[in-house]
């Protein structure tokens, strides 16, 4: 039984390979992210070993609060310390040589442009070649840096051309300040590390950089032989002030890979989620070729029957027959999923994100779980059609079209399939609107709804696909006379087909149309947000929108010709009703540029916030039960904490506000930051928005090569251009489900054209031409795509509505333009997809069609 | 015509008494048998005949156990099949059964031998060599066995498809038509074949046929119209059963 299963499947090679290749792309997927993230971890952890080579212990500052919680603006990194505890530590007796240094994020400038490679982080420190040990920077030309030098790593030499000697501009906390390149360094082996500027400065020089004079941001020591690193600590502990905090060098480094570790665990889930999508198209687009398959194939399984095969026996074959291609399919997916992987690094290194020990790194992790994964997906696809196999009657091995009977009745199934999408519907409802769930849980609840909502809208189009196609096949009825009325009936036809067919497509026209409604929400009411707020005239943010600048850029801002008013936005953390979160502080000019809606206090408080007062947003005041006089206090990373009372509240048009949750003054803020930093600074100029205004403000800024100046309009496109890179890798993500889904249809045309041979035969028999025949597959393709696209972009808005409903910075918009894109999209899938099918059907010749059995 | 049947008891493989088979309900319903008693002598090859419509296939698929009787009961070696449960009738397909169709069904993926053998595969049995070579030697096909269907010749499909009934010596091998879908010499082959494992291994066939000439070939013909039984020749010549049937039209 089962060598007639595996013949089976390799006679009908054509039709295994085009349901395999459903799971191909998906498994390819899973694999691909595994082999990703595997090797990017292992490169960072290598890096960061790198980093802490020849530390025994690291003492570093303590932030009062728990800053990696919260990703409000920047400032992650742990406050500096006064630079008298090296020589303590120096003196202690386990310790053989300790060294401080400071780092931060200077821009490295040539030719009055600020050097960046992607996003690639700029990474600035202290080195100290009188202590070669702790260093991870090997000099390849040139010297260690003295007073006002710097040597930069190689990888970023070469791309800009950088020699030693050379005088190019480094700007941090001031303004751009002329060095000198010493000499050029590599990062452990490689020349440079993931794309990012490396800059080393002698102590001195980079304290004055960074503004930490006096001050340290890390101390590494290194114990006698024989020490251990936990003796070094325990000895120590005892001597270090409040606001620093000592570890090993073994926990720092795996504590610094922490970060980059949770994020590439988002990332990760992020792209399995995406991988499950496809899966699920996939397993779609399998159940529906096997069941047309095994309706094709009653004769032969009736057969079997005759023979003395039991039903268990039939199930067993077509499940073997899922699992043997499921398997090869997962193998398959592996291998692509293995290339991708590679294929994304060349990709990173192209693009200047070079890793260092760019191994690609493939646990068996990553093969056991893609097979699994293919396998489960393939066969559980099957057993709907499996079972629908064991139904065949021994008799229909002598009827002549013989069916397979359905179990239950149209009505029964119709209050099935509508039941389970109720359910889904109410599991989502319930995910976004019950009070209390975690983020997991909202997600779960979300997810499994959809799922079922999914599975039911696909069970129940079977009902609309006559009626859809019909209108649908309208304009192939006009454009294509009687060939087109062909088609539109052969979608018509069989409408459980069809749906199936259209429904593996409707799930990733579902989702991409749920995308663009959500972006087209956020999108319209952050321009409807800038438009209320905003009464001014320029905004400067960083070149990435959303890093904090120096607060000298606001001071030197100031100094512009034809200024008339300016006021900045600091941001930082602050831990405020016991959670941390951020904390603004305003200029108290901040009135003239913006324009809030008071619900309690007046435009008055913000020139009268002085070192108490505060303001907060009505969301937050109703939450807290904050109103104006309420005390509020908050900690900041220093450990200072501070008591404001609360002078007004405002209420935020939906698209948000530049503030956090809690805004004080800016003198208070400057008070309680060890580098206070911009989020924002805005600008009126006297005569508005020009061309010589923006001029003017971009000389006085001719020093901050990360600052930007933008008018309104550049404002918002550039908040938005985020958002929208973000929406093409969804799309881009989402199209690989669109593909899978395409081959469904494929697939589907192939399996109806083998099984109406002699029908179109017959056609060109009474005299259909060749072309005509193409054409008529074509349209089938293209109404069979349509109802995909119209149910998918119908279940998408209702989604996006009731997503709508319970994020509140998103205003329900339907995108009309995306939508009609994606509705061309569809017809392209349809033509691209009728390519093949079309061309084995017009190859038929009359005579044999019709002589088919 | 109730003892026709009870005529020919003495050693019967296959007994049917009162069979009636009603498709449909109320108005449209059809009675495609009525009251049918047969006895199917082992060892020997019956023919069924009649013009179409007569009931012959459905009393075919109903002594095979394809199709169930809405009243009556049909009896192989003893059991009566009618009251038997999917797993049974299977059991009972698979032991004491074979067929042999109009349109071959062999499986287009398997060659002849796998073909051949694949009852016993199913069965989870192995051939039992000497008689894979005595059935492969009756239907000539020792050049043929690893051919796919696609690649033989309608009569070399007939004969594998024989072969394969013989394969697991049934009780009974039911041949619905089998040279309904073959020229007049490959008619001829397979005739000869059926013949041949009646007179030399005692098969006990039951051949549903509406050809005379292959009729001719059986050592009894039941004649039925409008689900009735209604005639029997013993060892006819082509001639008697064209006249038969030819009385059976004019009525």
């Amino acid at each position: 039984m089962i060598r007639f299963a595996l013949r089976g499947l390799f006679t009908r090679k054509l039709r295994s390979v085009l349901t395999a290749f459903a799971i191909v792309l998906g498994v390819a997927l899973v694999s691909g992210t595994y082999v990703l993230t595997d090797s990017i971890t292992r490169a960072f952890d290598s890096i960061f070993q790198n980093v802490y080579r020849g530390t025994d212990a690291t003492i570093i500052g303590r932030n009062a609060i728990d800053t990696n919680a919260s990703n409000a603006g920047g400032g992650a990194s742990t406050p500096s310390f006064d630079q008298g505890l090296l020589a303590r530590v120096r003196a202690l007796p386990d310790v053989k040589a300790a060294i401080g240094g400071v780092s931060g994020e200077p821009h490295l400038v040539k030719n009055g442009k600020a050097i960046a490679f992607g996003g690639a982080p700029n990474l600035g420190f202290s080195v100290d070649p009188k202590y070669p040990q702790f260093s991870s920077l090997k000099l390849s030309r040139g010297a260690w840096p003295g007073p006002n030098e710097l040597v930069v790593d190689t990888g970023t030499a070469s791309k800009k051309s950088i020699h030693v000697g050379d005088t190019i501009g480094v700007q941090a906390l001031g303004p751009v300040k002329q060095m000198r390149v010493s000499g050029l360094v590599k990062f452990g082996s490689a020349g440079s590390l993931g794309g990012a500027t490396l800059a080393g400065f002698d102590i001195q020089t980079a304290q004055a950089l960074f503004d930490k004079r006096g001050k340290l941001d890390d101390i590494r020591v290194a114990a006698h032989p024989g020490v251990s690193p936990q003796r070094l600590v325990s000895q120590i502990k005892p001597i270090l002030p409040r606001d620093t905090q000592v570890r090993t060098g073994a926990q720092q480094a795996k504590k610094s890979a922490n970060a980059t570790n949770s994020f590439l665990t988002f990332f990760k889930t992020f792209l399995l989620a995406f991988a499950g999508i496809a899966l699920f198209v996939g397993s779609f687009v399998i159940a529906n070729s096997l069941s047309i398959t095994i309706a094709q194939r009653t004769r032969e399984f009736a057969t079997l029957r005759t023979l003395g095969a039991n039903r268990r026996q039939i199930l067993r074959s077509v499940l073997v027959e899922a699992l043997v291609v499921g398997f090869l399919a997962a193998v398959a997916g592996l291998f692509v999923g293995f290339l991708l992987a590679k294929g994304l690094f060349s990709l990173f290194d192209s693009v200047g994100f070079t890793l260092p020990n760019s191994g690609i790194v493939f646990k068996s992790r990553t093969a056991v779980v893609a097979i699994l994964v293919g396998v489960l997906v393939t066969v559980a696809a099957s057993l709907r059609p499996a079972v629908r196999a064991t139904r065949v009657q021994p008799i229909d091995a002598v009827r002549e079209g013989a069916t397979i009977p359905e179990t239950s009745t149209p009505r029964r199934r119709l209050i099935r399939s509508a039941g389970l999408t109720l359910l889904g519907f109410a599991a989502l409802v319930y995910g976004l609107f019950a009070p209390g769930l975690g983020t997991g849980g909202v997600l779960g609840w979300m997810g499994v709804g959809a799922l079922m909502i999914f599975v039911g809208v696909a069970l129940l189009s079977a009902r609309w696909v006559p009626s859809l196609a019909q209108v649908l096949g309208w304009p192939a009825v006009r454009i294509g006379g009687a060939v087109g009325r062909i088609a539109r009936e052969n979608a018509r036809r069989n409408p459980q087909r069809t749906a199936s067919t259209a429904s593996a497509l409707m799930i990733g026209l579902a989702l991409v149309t749920l995308v663009a409604i959500l972006a087209a929400g956020i999108i319209s009411n952050f321009k409807g947000a800038v438009d209320t707020l905003f009464k001014g005239d320029y905004v400067v943010t960083a070149q990435n929108n959303f890093s904090l600048l120096p607060r000298v850029v606001g001071k030197t801002v100031q100094q512009t010709p034809g200024l008339a008013t300016s006021a900045s936005v600091r941001g930082g953390d602050a831990k405020i009703f016991g959670h941390v979160d951020q904390l603004t502080g305003v200029d108290p000019t901040i009135g003239q540029t913006l324009a809030l809606k008071w619900k309690e206090g007046s435009s008055a408080v913000l020139t009268s916030l002085g070192q108490d007062g505060a303001f907060t947003d009505d969301g937050y005041a109703k939450k807290h039960h904050l109103h104006v006089g309420s005390p509020v206090s908050f900690e900041t990373p220093t450990g200072d904490t501070l008591h404001v009372v609360i002078r007004g509240v405002f209420k935020p048009p939906a698209g948000g506000s530049p503030f956090g949750p809690i805004t004080v003054s800016s003198a208070l803020f400057d008070r309680s930051y060890q580098q206070p930093q911009n989020l924002f600074t805005f600008i009126n100029m006297r005569g508005g928005e020009s061309a010589a205004n923006q001029a003017a403000l971009e000389q006085t800024l001719k020093g901050f090569p990360n600052a930007k100046v933008q008018n309104r309009q550049k404002f918002i496109d550039n908040q938005i251009s985020g958002l929208k890179s973000t929406l093409n890798v969804l799309y881009v993500l989402l199209a690989l489900s669109i593909i899978v889904s395409l081959f469904g249809i494929v697939n589907t045309l192939v399996l109806s054209v083998f099984e109406r041979t002699r029908e179109i035969g017959m056609l060109r028999a009474v005299g259909m031409t060749r072309r005509q025949t193409r054409r008529m597959i074509r349209y089938e393709s293209v109404v069979t795509a349509l109802i995909g696209t119209v149910t998918g972009i119908g279940l998408g808005i209702v989604l996006g509505a009731l997503l709508a409903a319970r994020v509140k910075n998103i205003n329900f918009t339907i995108p009309v333009a995306s939508l009609i894109a994606f509705i061309v999209a569809a017809i392209i899938v349809g033509l691209l997809a009728a390519i093949f099918p079309a061309r084995r059907a017009a190859r038929l010749r009359p005579l044999e069609a019709l002589s088919y059995e | 015509m109730a003892n026709l049947g009870a005529m020919a008891q003495n050693g019967a493989v296959l007994v049917a008494h009162g069979v009636s088979r009603r498709y449909g309900e109320g108005d449209a319903a059809v009675d495609a048998l009525l009251d049918v008693d047969v006895s199917i002598e082992g060892g020997k090859l019956t023919a069924v005949m009649g013009p179409s419509g007569s009931g012959k296939s459905t009393l075919m698929h109903i002594l095979a156990g394809l199709d169930r009787p809405t009243a009556g009961t049909v009896e192989i070696d003893g059991t009566d099949i009618t009251k038997l449960d999917d797993d049974d009738l299977t059991r009972l397909r698979r032991d004491h059964i074979g067929f042999v169709f109009q349109f071959f069904n062999l499986l287009p993926m398997l060659d002849a031998r796998e073909n051949i053998e694949l009852p016993l595969a199913i069965a989870g049995r192995q051939a039992e060599p000497s008689w894979f070579d005595q059935v492969i030697e009756q239907t000539h096909l020792g050049d043929r066995l690893t051919h796919r269907p696609s690649e033989l010749s309608g009569g070399q499909q007939q004969r594998v498809a024989i072969a394969r009934a013989l394969m697991s010596k049934p009780t009974v091998l039911f041949a619905d038509e089998p040279t309904g879908n073959l020229d007049s010499a490959a008619s001829t082959e397979i005739l000869e074949l059926i013949r041949r494992s009646v007179d030399e291994g005692g098969q006990t066939v039951v051949m549903v046929t509406h050809d005379p000439y292959a009729a001719a070939v059986a050592d009894r013909v039941l004649f039925l119209e409008d689900g009735r039984l209604v005639r029997e020749l013993v060892a006819p010549n082509a001639d008697d059963i064209i006249g038969a049937m030819k009385e059976l039209t004019a009525r």
